[in-house]
């Protein structure tokens, strides 16, 4: 592995040096553990760690729920209530499944806005920021499944409008709905496939867990100023990084520990608070819920969907031009996925010289407003598809293409950005002085 | 600072439940009633819950079933073994498919489940319903509130304001709390129906919510371990917290000079 | 923050420090094991599972030489309701060379009733006998039909590669009629 000279692993005893020699794996482990790590990296920067214990988290519990859980459409709704009632401590270990689910969509959401906002998606970074872009679609196609997994009415329709989606699909949309369900509807073949892919996409999460981390292993993490560290030696290298064990292991639990604090308690005291009443009834195939609502981290996408009706002249207009075959269900398809496919093309359409928002003025404001653009389709994606909500959806969708395709390629151009530090050194030391200890390594 | 808090803040507010945005049709009008389970130290009262599984069997069960609940839980509500057994025999036959007949209920056995007149299960009532919602989709009377599930129920029994109409062949019954406003249940309790050997008042409002907490206790049988298991589990990771702030502060303190522009 | 803990970690005694480290790597173990003991313990009996650990037996109406089964913890159990002829044999074979000699008076809490768990001793196979028309062995107890053990009316065994008799479970009689297994 190329990227931050450092201090690499070397056998001693003859026992180390016959394991190196046949399997390096001590080195690559210490390699990773001990990465140089940019010093002045700050709180926005322990989402990761959080996100790998949600990941981890996930697995340990879903497979101790398998132990008890059933995928059949006639016992799937009891086993869980099984799990709830007699298996031991199994009600706990379900909330904490359902509600890690929340937590891991907190942390992921949090760190792509990080991303964002410092400009981690930029040069020489874009692999990282794709394969994260891959996790987050795997993780958003895990969940999904697992909602459906409980058999409630929630799970069935949710499963319902979703794969609708993908009958919108021109020519060949009925087929691939179809493909999906194993049927012509949500039904016993969905449920066992869905429960099937459940169980393996985490584990392929994993793997690309591993890849995401590899590649920012290679280029070494940005920073909150964007300022790359000096690689003309180690030891100048050493001034701007700390080993990653123990000085951001320990930040970071420290982090994680005081999320999970908050995270307990909602599964202590109010576990279904995130959760949809209706998932309670059991599935019915007969009756539609009043009101079918995603989880609420679907919602930005959810609404960005059903933002772009018949009434919108680009849907129109797209609908003229490409006479009648993108009509208006499909162009709600499109624009959702569209809108992650955007944040996955930031490394390409951003054109700023500058990688971090700390230095760009103009940006800045930009971006708070796409945070509150985000928190705005959010709600408005669980409000009733009227007026006025309809045409507030349809002004933060626009916002949410704005940013990318116009916002981002234009700011590059026109924004003078503010003075950067010279190195992490000078901005670590500006924060808190210069230590006297810096010259020798901590122990 | 304030910047970066405002958003922390800012996506705490944003987990927004999906459920309080699913709010019924009509104006709906929930009481919010002091159970003794809500809150974090809240716990059952097992009185109130013997006297709601006394309504529950005398009342209820004629339409109702509970069907994922299993008899032998019932020792949760204080009562003994030999009193599960002479109960379940005493109030239910089930199918056994091993006879292949019905024969008197035993502790193993969940209550019987009842489609006879289509009425709905109450084994998840208490959760599958939400008795706040709001204010403008945010859900934060459910944060204040809790989700209100046995207060919906409770709300719901004594809701009925005498009113009833003729639709499609079916009467309806106009109801407060119902959404919509008009329920197909006719109004299922009146004062003094059950005698309870307590001598316990026994009006619709006291049997609504006696009743409701035993749904409650229903649909969340774990509730006080599952309390207690936050407890400690928050209390463990704050400590764990205060440690970890302590080991970091020390770990990084040679590295950071005596200016601090923050925190 | 007070510059209190700020400037005083340099030198600061090693004892403190090191306490406080392990006191912290302690917390971590403990968490650790607080949290693996309830994915170990999800995995043994759920409470339905464990509520049929003990099993209430009405005995009336089954007379004199009738033999039932019931399940208890998965397993069958065999319930011979002895006549005078086969408690006789029974205890007559006392003496008899066996290969697990146990006297029937051992196996039994009343004469009349012999309570065993119907799993052969071997290899786990259900042995024959219970109903009428099935084969009882040579010893007229029951045959089990994979590897050919014969069982008495003690429920002993007499022949075939099965090493011990069949086994005896947890019972008590909670009225005349009425019987508690487990």
């Amino acid at each position: 592995m190329s990227g931050i000279p450092h201090d690499h692993y070397e056998p001693k005893t003859n026992g180390e040096k016959w394991l190196n020699s046949r399997l390096p794996i001590v080195g690559l482990l210490y390699d990773t553990l001990m990465i140089p790590t940019p010093k002045n990296l700050n709180w926005w920067w322990i989402w990761g760690i959080v996100l790998a214990f949600c990941l981890a988290l996930q697995i340990v519990t879903g497979i101790i729920l398998v132990m008890h859980y059933t995928p059949h459409v006639d016992l799937a709704f009891a086993s869980i209530e099984h799990i709830m009632r007699n298996v031991n401590g199994g009600y706990f270990i379900r909330y904490l499944h359902m509600n890690g689910a929340s937590l891991f969509f907190v942390a992921v959401y949090i760190h792509i806005f990080r991303g964002l906002f410092y400009g981690s998606y930029k040069a020489p970074r874009e692999i990282t920021w794709i394969v994260g872009m891959l996790i987050y679609l795997m993780m958003m196609g895990t969940a999904f499944m697992g909602y459906v997994l409980p058999w409630g009415q929630m799970s069935f329709w949710g499963a319902t409008v979703i794969t609708g989606l993908f009958g919108a699909i021109p020519f060949v949309g009925d087929a691939i709905q179809t493909w999906l369900l194993g049927g012509p509807a949500v039904d016993n073949a969905t449920l066992n496939r869905f429960f099937s892919l459940h169980y393996l996409l985490p584990f392929i999460i994993a793997a690309l867990v591993v890849v995401h981390i590899w590649a920012f292993h290679t280029t070494g993490n940005n920073n909150p100023t964007g300022v790359e560290v000096r690689r003309g030696s180690k030891d100048e290298a050493k001034k701007d990084t700390l080993p990653f064990w123990p000085y951001f292991v320990i930040k970071d639990l420290f982090a994680l520990a005081v999320i999970l604090v908050v995270f307990w308690a909602v599964v202590g005291f109010m576990p279904n608070y995130l959760g949809h009443p209706d998932n309670y009834i059991e599935a019915n195939p007969l009756v539609t819920p009043a009101h079918i609502v995603p989880e609420w981290y679907f919602l930005p996408f959810y609404a960005i969907l059903r933002a772009f009706t018949g009434e919108v002249w680009v849907v129109q207009f797209a609908s003229f031009i490409t006479g009648g075959i993108v009509d208006a269900k499909f162009f709600g398809v499109l624009a959702m996925f569209g809108a992650i496919l955007a944040m996955a093309l930031a490394p390409w359409l951003d054109t700023s010289s500058v990688r971090s928002g700390k230095y760009r003025p103009m940006l800045k404001w930009w971006f708070y407003l796409l945070i509150i653009d985000f928190f705005a389709l959010m709600w408005l994606g669980a409000m009733p598809a009227e007026e006025p909500y309809a045409t507030f959806s349809l002004i933060a969708s626009a916002y949410w293409f704005a940013y990318f395709f116009v916002i981002l390629p234009i700011l590059g151009v026109i924004e003078k950005p503010l003075a950067q530090p010279e190195t992490i050194e000078e901005d670590f030391n500006a924060h808190y002085g210069k230590a006297d200890a810096d010259a020798t390594p901590a122990e | 600072m304030f910047k970066k808090l405002a958003i922390g803040a800012a996506f705490a507010l944003a987990l927004t439940p999906a459920a309080s945005i699913a709010a019924g049709g009509g104006e709906q009008h929930i009481e919010d009633f002091a159970f003794s389970f809500e809150g974090p130290f809240g716990t059952w009262d097992q009185h109130q819950l013997q006297r709601g599984l006394q309504i529950y069997t005398e009342v209820c069960a004629a339409c109702h079933g509970l069907q994922y609940v299993p008899l032998r839980d019932l020792e949760a509500l204080g009562y003994s073994e030999e009193e599960v057994i002479a109960y379940a025999a005493g109030n239910f036959e089930v199918f056994d498919p091993e006879l292949d007949d019905f024969r008197p209920a035993i502790p193993t056995d969940h209550f019987p489940a009842n489609t006879g007149v289509g009425a709905p299960d109450l084994s998840l009532m208490a959760k599958a319903r939400a008795g706040f919602h709001g204010p403008y989709g945010l859900g934060i009377n459910q944060l204040v509130k809790g989700m209100g599930g046995a207060e919906y129920i409770a709300s719901l029994l004594h809701g009925y304001t005498g009113h009833e109409k003729e639709e499609a062949g079916t009467v309806l019954y106009e109801n407060t709390a119902f959404p919509g406003g008009w329920i197909s249940m006719a109004p299922p309790l009146a004062d003094e129906q059950v005698e309870f050997a307590d001598g316990h008042s026994n009006t619709v409002e006291h049997m609504a919510e006696d009743v409701a907490a035993f749904l409650m206790w229903a649909a969340e049988p774990k509730l006080t371990d599952r309390k207690n298991a936050g407890f400690v589990g928050v209390i463990f990771l704050t400590v764990l917290s205060v440690l970890l702030y302590l080991v970091n502060k020390r770990l990084w303190a040679p590295h950071k000079g005596k200016l601090r522009k923050e925190d | 923050m007070s510059e209190f803990s700020e400037r005083q970690a340099p030198s600061e005694p090693e004892t403190r420090r090191d306490f406080l480290y392990f006191v912290t790597g302690g917390a971590a173990i403990v968490a650790t094991g607080a949290a693996v003991w309830p994915l170990v313990n999800s995995m043994n009996p759920s409470a339905d599972i464990s509520a049929q650990a003990v099993v209430d037996i009405d005995l009336e109406g089954v007379g004199p030489g009738t033999r039932i089964t019931v399940k208890w913890k998965g397993k069958p159990i065999f319930i011979d309701h002895r006549t005078k002829e086969r408690i006789a044999l029974a205890i007559a074979e006392d003496d008899a060379p066996m290969i697990d000699p146990q006297p029937d008076a051992e196996r039994v809490q009343r004469p009349e009733w012999l309570v065993v768990i119907g799993v052969c001793t071997h290899l786990g196979c259900i042995p024959l006998g219970q109903g009428g028309s099935e084969p009882t062995g040579d010893w007229d107890g029951w045959f089990c039909p994979c590897h050919g053990s014969h069982y008495d009316t003690s429920g002993r065994i007499r022949k075939g590669p099965a090493p011990r008799n069949l086994d005896l479970p947890p019972y008590e009689f909670v009225t005349d009629t009425r019987v508690k297994i487990g």
